[in-house]
């Protein structure tokens, strides 16, 4: 089942297609990546998925129902790319604050906090205010309340910029445990390695509009370029052939782009016949990286002033 | 919605938590009171304080004797000195000053001196004038035949009392009551417009720039972060109000106990100036003015004044970053009508049916200011009932519009957007 459908959304400001008729839907349970590089429309998407902005067109459907910002405010949970905290605030009062204006009891709100504080083992924060916290420290917070009142969809903008490798995968196996437990996340960003790890579906936009959607490994296939990669000690006489071309030769592994009617049982029988020593072989996938800067390059790399209307 | 509840209380207690809050709260009050009774010790001080006066009397004007009314003045008939060597010699023997009195024709008395080493007081000047004036009239009567206490018996010295009869709550003091009642709201009223705006401002600002708001209407609507915020501020300036009503209140009943010769002396004084009598009369004034009405009133345009111009400086707020000069360029335009309601409340005070007096309490932006300087005199209900109308009216639509400007503003970074945009951003639908 989709917990959240878009269909044909809208969004344009003064000067900027900001968001340029998406649709995409999202199932329930998993992670999932909405990728795009700067200024590509993601933080004015999940600003109407959040309910923050009204889009100009376009339909939003939350777990099959017409989203309303008001009375879904308890089904998510945002945590927006720019952290923001109140500074003077103690932190035991702003997380009870934060969560009872998503609508917890004040009852249901402290058991919750007392969970998550023990376990990101916060206890001793309840009375610090935030302006005595590191950027990391305030980073654990910021996610704290965002999931506190156990929101069915996890939006977050960049959770892991600021935070120690330490610190990152201790919320990096946090989303996994919600993911488990059921909630669904999107997950926005643009450092490609961590989608790669971390989600299972990606839509990949770029100046407004949707240009990717997939899971990660159908994508992975569909951009795969027939490259292999054989460790052996090769001599240069061992490559006269046409069924394939060499990428890159190296003392003790070779890349190898087959040509289109080469399987690659050929490419194996090819060089047992030569007697060539064969220690490993195996299908190069491309990076997640690789096909976003293929994507996306040629563009402009900066967006455009334009007029709208 | 109690969603609106927890902003309203977050943003109260937040603020009545606070150590400024306590210190304002608490101080205000006792600098007043400070203030008062600095100013009732000067006067007490400054009767004790003795004059002692050197008198030449070369017209032999006293008889060899001084009559001192003042008890604050005391006089020494100096012998067989000329004015110019003594003038030498007063501040050596322990006088402040030195009266010299040339012989003079009775019936054209002129060239009396007083030497001092510093300006003397005009207290003292007229004390001094009064006694040579009784004496130069008792040596006419005599020469005219008159015994001067018969004289006495027969002058007349009557005070006129006026009592004003076109009012219901008639009293012959309430004109001066009024006056510094109504001038008193009307600064008061000012000046929490102005603070508390500025505070609605400074949150909205920190808000944004802590990136908060976005957090935050993810759960709530726009409109109700800056209505919490606005009633929460709100509610904290009634808390202050209340407090001090009530240390006032405290204090006047404390301060004659703890103090209990300064009101005698203070009465004395006022006896002794003459003037000052006045203090007790305005007191007495005071009660008779209609305290409920004023009451309501200060209330109503507290709230009606605080809520029309905190949404103005809510929409400010939001459409500035951290540079405290954006800001500033911004806020100047919405002070102007505040300030030219004080200026116009100070008119009003002196002169409270004035055609300017009666635009200026009626028209919504400069009413809360210039009404309180009114509402303490006689004026038409129906320019009381236009004025709340109006206020609430301007509340309403500017609410309306400013709301649209913040909801916008509050999630834009960067360059401030022109009075253009802004004016734009309040009259688009939805």
């Amino acid at each position: 089942m989709n917990i959240l459908e878009l269909h044909n959304l809208k969004k344009y400001f003064a000067t900027q297609k900001a968001v340029d008729d998406i649709s995409f839907n999202i199932e329930e349970g998993g992670i999932f990546g909405l990728l795009g590089p700067n200024g590509a429309g993601k933080t004015t998407l999940l600003r109407m998925i959040t309910g923050i902005f009204y889009p100009d067109s376009g339909e939003i459907i939350l777990n099959g129902k017409k989203f309303d910002a008001l009375n879904d405010a308890f089904n998510i949970g945002y945590m927006p790319e720019e952290r923001g905290l109140y500074k003077k605030m103690k932190i035991g009062e702003q997380a009870l604050y934060l969560a009872r204006l998503k609508g917890m009891s004040r009852a249901d709100a402290m058991a919750s906090i007392k969970k998550w504080f023990v376990k990101f083992e916060m206890e001793t924060w309840w009375n610090k205010k935030v302006e005595d916290l590191s950027k990391g420290m305030s980073q654990k917070l910021q996610f704290v309340t965002t999931v506190l009142h156990q929101p069915k969809l996890i939006i977050l903008d960049e959770p892991f910029s600021g935070l120690d490798p330490v610190n990152a995968n201790l919320i990096k196996d946090e989303i996994f445990n919600l993911a488990k437990n059921g909630s669904t996340i999107i997950f926005s960003t643009h450092r490609m390695e961590q989608v790669e790890e971390i989600c299972d579906h990606i839509v990949l936009v770029n100046k407004g509009t949707k240009i990717l959607d997939g899971t990660v490994h159908k994508i992975k296939q569909d951009f795969k370029e027939n490259v292999y990669q054989l460790g052996a000690n090769i001599l240069p006489e061992h490559l006269m052939t046409h069924i394939f071309e060499v990428v890159k030769h190296r003392p003790d592994r070779i890349l190898l782009k087959l040509n289109d009617d080469t399987r690659p049982n050929d490419v194996l029988k090819y060089f047992i016949n030569q007697n060539v020593a064969i220690n490993s072989f195996n299908e190069l996938l491309p990076s997640l990286n690789d096909i976003f800067i293929k994507l996306v390059e040629g563009t402009t790399a900066a967006r455009q002033f334009q007029n709208v209307n | 919605m109690n969603k609106i509840g927890l902003i309203i209380g977050r943003e109260y207690f937040t603020r009545v938590k606070k150590k400024s809050f306590f210190l304002t709260t608490i101080l205000v009050p006792l600098v007043i009171v400070g203030f008062y009774a600095g100013i009732i010790a000067i006067i007490a001080k400054g009767s004790t304080d003795k004059q002692s006066i050197a008198v030449i009397d070369e017209a032999n004007l006293f008889n060899g004797k001084v009559d001192s009314a003042d008890k604050a003045i005391s006089f020494t008939l100096i012998q067989n000195e000329t004015e110019n060597d003594f003038i030498k010699k007063y501040k050596e023997k322990g006088y402040n000053a030195f009266l010299y009195i040339p012989a003079i024709n009775i019936d054209s008395p002129k060239n009396f001196r007083l030497h001092t080493q510093s300006s003397s007081s005009l207290s003292t000047t007229s004390s001094l004038e009064d006694i040579i004036n009784k004496a130069i009239q008792n040596k006419r009567l005599v020469a005219k035949g008159i015994d001067p206490k018969k004289y006495e018996q027969i002058a007349a010295n009557v005070q006129l009392k006026n009592i004003n009869d076109s009012k219901k709550d008639a009293s012959g003091n309430s004109v001066a009551a009024a006056y510094i009642v109504s001038y008193a709201c009307g600064i008061l009223i000012y000046m929490m417009m102005i603070i508390y705006g500025t505070q609605v401002m400074r949150g909205v600002t920190e808000e944004k720039t802590n990136r908060i708001a976005e957090v935050i209407v993810s759960s709530v609507k726009p409109f109700q972060l800056m209505m919490g915020k606005i009633l929460g501020i709100g509610a904290v300036g009634l808390t202050q109000f209340a407090i001090w009503i009530i240390l006032m209140g405290t204090m006047n009943l404390a301060l004659p106990l703890i103090f209990p010769g300064m009101f005698n002396q203070m009465t004395e004084t006022a006896n002794g100036v003459g003037d000052a009598s006045k203090t007790a009369e305005i007191l007495a004034g005071i009660a008779s003015l209609p305290l409920l009405k004023i009451a309501i009133s200060f209330l109503f345009y507290f709230l009606g004044g605080y809520l029309t111009y905190a949404s103005l400086f809510a929409a400010i707020g939001s459409v500035v970053s951290e540079d405290q000069q954006e800001a500033q360029q911004l806020v100047f335009p919405v002070l102007m009508p505040i300030i030219l309601g004080f200026v116009i409340m100070t008119k009003a005070v002196n002169d409270p049916n004035s055609s300017l007096a009666v635009f200026g309490s009626l028209f919504p932006l400069t009413s809360p200011v210039v009404m309180m300087g009114r509402v303490t005199y006689d004026i038409p209900t129906w320019q009381l009932l236009t004025s709340a109308v109006l206020l609430i009216g301007c509340f309403l639509l500017l609410t309306w519009m400013t709301g649209k400007i913040y909801r916008t503003g509050i999630l834009m970074y960067g360059k401030k957007p022109s009075w253009k945009e802004m004016i734009k951003w309040g009259f688009r639908k939805s």
